[in-house]
């Protein structure tokens, strides 16, 4: 069974269907560009508003159109492509960046009211559809799959750069997206859990009724979500990726001209999709309260950018705020800390909903399921403390027979 | 302050006052002795001050600076002195504006603006020469070229200005203005500390 597919393709594919179609992905396409564009400005403005400074304030009113003036001085800069770099995959490299992060953003409901048993469709050239591009019951899974595939991009540009710093940027890149990723699909398990559906659109019908995921799974895999988004992002203060003072420019430092462009495109557009999926799956996505019924199908809309523009917000504020991670204490966080809590939620929130679909006191559940958490954590701890100790005196015992001998 | 302080400190900043100037559009205070473009003066009566002496090309440490002299001639004479600059020229890719030229002048003929904002397209462009240097025969003014960026005031405290802070030497000279007059500028009066006519601080009497 197909849960919660568009209706557009209800009643089979006719001409009008596919220019519905054609005008969702068009429109999508245009927005993503539109907003990576502000974003950057955005971001510029506001980190130099955080230190004192006033950002680009030339290029248009306010310097809105200072990312416009820099994506022209790069489309016609100089393409270099190194001697020893492998030019097929060098040239690869960017598009999975890129496209990735545009299909991502296909399967995020922008709009649509799914308030009062609403279906979240809107009316289209005369056809009901949901405003997203794309909407495959496997929803979510889809993200992750291409949140992979970007890791790829970002692989393969380092590798095929054939120059140290990028090489070193890129196994950073892939050790960081790969551990983080593992911890984002656990908090987005709970989700699954909570919702019982794979599909966005299911996933923000479920919210409809200011029940959001985010107090609905506990807040932890909220914040576990946040945390290891902002690392698969590359953000700071986990940007080891492109660490300017150590590695030069990370997986990118050989790339120049329009392929540049594509990855500092993809990087913000991955932010915002990022964003964009954490509202959808914790935030209610386009979900609000419609204040005035003349426009009410704008309401929506407005709520789900108003959502974006907060987490957006918090990654530059994260960025002014917060020095960058130190290698292992990256690593530490991520699987230490980060997947043990959001494994241990996953199991606690199995096991409530086992308790109450089979009639179980939650009360004991609760209790039990806290005490086998805290053993468990215990038995980590204990693991972790006991694994650095065994490492230490081996270190040690090294040294000193190298001094003898 | 916790882990969560730096976050308010970053939010704090979005309110205060920004400590950037617009540059090109707003340029901040230049300080009253800044070294800039040189001028060549003239007196109060049009007469160039410089006379072709050439110490100010022999102190110059980076060479920039290219001075000949010429016997004045006898029925319209270009300076009050025997001899005046008759070639002179300063090289701007060259000059360091360490104001050496200035102390070294036995004339004041050469000073300082405050302008620096002058970029050229071509060498020879940098090389000021003599009709570049000396300011308008009537006004006094620095002359403005093309290049410029001249803003209101940085000519200011340039022409007369050396002498009026330079000490008048001579104890006989106690409480006479003992410099010339400037074109534009006229004699510029002592500054506090100083010795003069006029204007004695009133702490010292």
């Amino acid at each position: 069974m197909v849960l919660a597919a568009d209706p557009l393709f209800d009643a089979g594919v006719d001409g009008r269907v596919l220019v519905v179609v054609l005008l969702k992905v068009g429109v999508a396409f245009a927005l993503l560009l539109v907003a990576v564009m502000l974003m950057i400005w955005f971001e510029r403005k506001l980190i130099g508003d955080m230190q004192n400074r006033i950002g680009p304030a030339v290029a248009g009113p306010w310097g809105i159109l200072q990312t416009l003036a820099d994506g022209i001085k790069l489309f016609f800069k100089e393409d270099l492509l190194p001697d020893q770099a492998d030019r097929t995959v060098f040239r690869l490299a960017p598009y999975l960046s890129l496209v990735p992060a545009f299909l991502t953003f296909a399967i995020v409901p922008i709009g649509g009211n799914f308030t009062d048993g609403a279906d979240g469709t809107v009316s289209l050239l005369g056809r009901r559809t949901l405003l997203q591009v794309a909407d495959p019951p496997v929803g979510i899974l889809l993200f992750l799959a291409l949140s992979s595939i970007a890791v790829y991009g970002v692989m393969l540009a380092g590798w095929s750069s054939g120059s140290k710093y990028p090489l070193l940027g890129s196994v950073r890149a892939t050790a960081q997206m790969i551990s983080y990723e593992a911890a984002l699909g656990l908090s987005i398990a709970s989700v699954f859990l909570v919702s019982g559906t794979l599909s966005t659109s299911g996933i923000v019908a479920g919210q409809a009724t200011w029940n959001w995921n985010v107090a609905a799974t506990g807040v932890v895999p909220f914040l576990v979500f946040v945390v290891a988004g902002t690392a698969e992002l590359n953000r700071p203060p986990f940007d080891l990726v492109e660490a300017e003072q150590e590695l030069v420019g990370g997986f990118h430092t050989e790339y120049s001209s329009i392929r540049f462009a594509l990855f500092y495109l993809a990087e913000f557009m991955n932010m915002i999709t990022m964003s964009a999926i954490a509202v959808t799956l914790f935030l209610g996505g386009p979900n609000g309260p419609i204040l005035i019924d003349g426009i009410a199908w704008m309401w929506p809309i407005l709520w789900f950018f108003l959502k974006v523009l907060a987490f957006l917000f918090t990654f530059v504020w994260l960025r002014a705020t917060l020095p960058r991670f130190r290698y292992d204490q990256l690593m530490d966080l991520g699987w230490k800390v980060l997947i043990p809590v959001s494994l241990g939620w996953f199991l606690l929130i199995a096991a409530l909903n086992v308790a109450r679909d089979r009639g179980w006191p939650v009360i004991v559940v609760v209790a039990v399921g806290m005490l086998a958490l805290l053993a468990g954590s215990a038995l980590l701890s204990g693991a972790i403390a006991k694994a650095g100790s065994a490492e230490r005196p081996a270190v040690g015992s090294d040294d000193r027979e190298g001094l003898h001998s | 302050m916790g882990y969560f302080g730096g976050f308010a400190v970053t939010f704090r900043k979005l309110f205060e006052d920004r400590v950037t100037t617009p540059y090109p559009k707003q340029k901040r205070h230049k300080p009253d002795r800044l070294h800039g473009r040189h001028v060549l003066g003239r007196y109060e009566d049009g007469m160039e001050k410089c006379i072709g002496c050439e110490l100010c090309a022999a102190v110059c440490p980076a060479n920039c600076i290219h001075v000949r002299g010429a016997d004045n001639p006898v029925d319209h004479p270009v300076s009050p002195g025997e001899r005046y600059g008759f070639v002179y020229e300063i090289n701007y890719l060259r000059c360091i504006h360490c104001d050496l030229c200035v102390e070294a002048c036995p004339t004041e003929a050469i000073t300082e603006t405050k302008l620096f904002e002058f970029s050229f397209t071509n060498r020879s462009d940098a090389i000021y020469t003599r009709d570049e240097l000396l300011v308008d025969a009537t006004t006094g003014q620095p002359q403005r070229l093309p290049w410029e960026d001249w803003r209101d005031g940085e000519d200011a405290m340039t022409a007369a200005w050396m002498r009026a802070t330079s000490p008048s030497g001579d104890a006989s000279y106690e409480g006479q203005v003992a410099w010339s007059g400037e074109l534009g500028y006229g004699v510029r009066e002592p500054e506090r500390g100083q010795t003069g006519p006029v204007d004695r601080p009133a702490r010292e009497s």
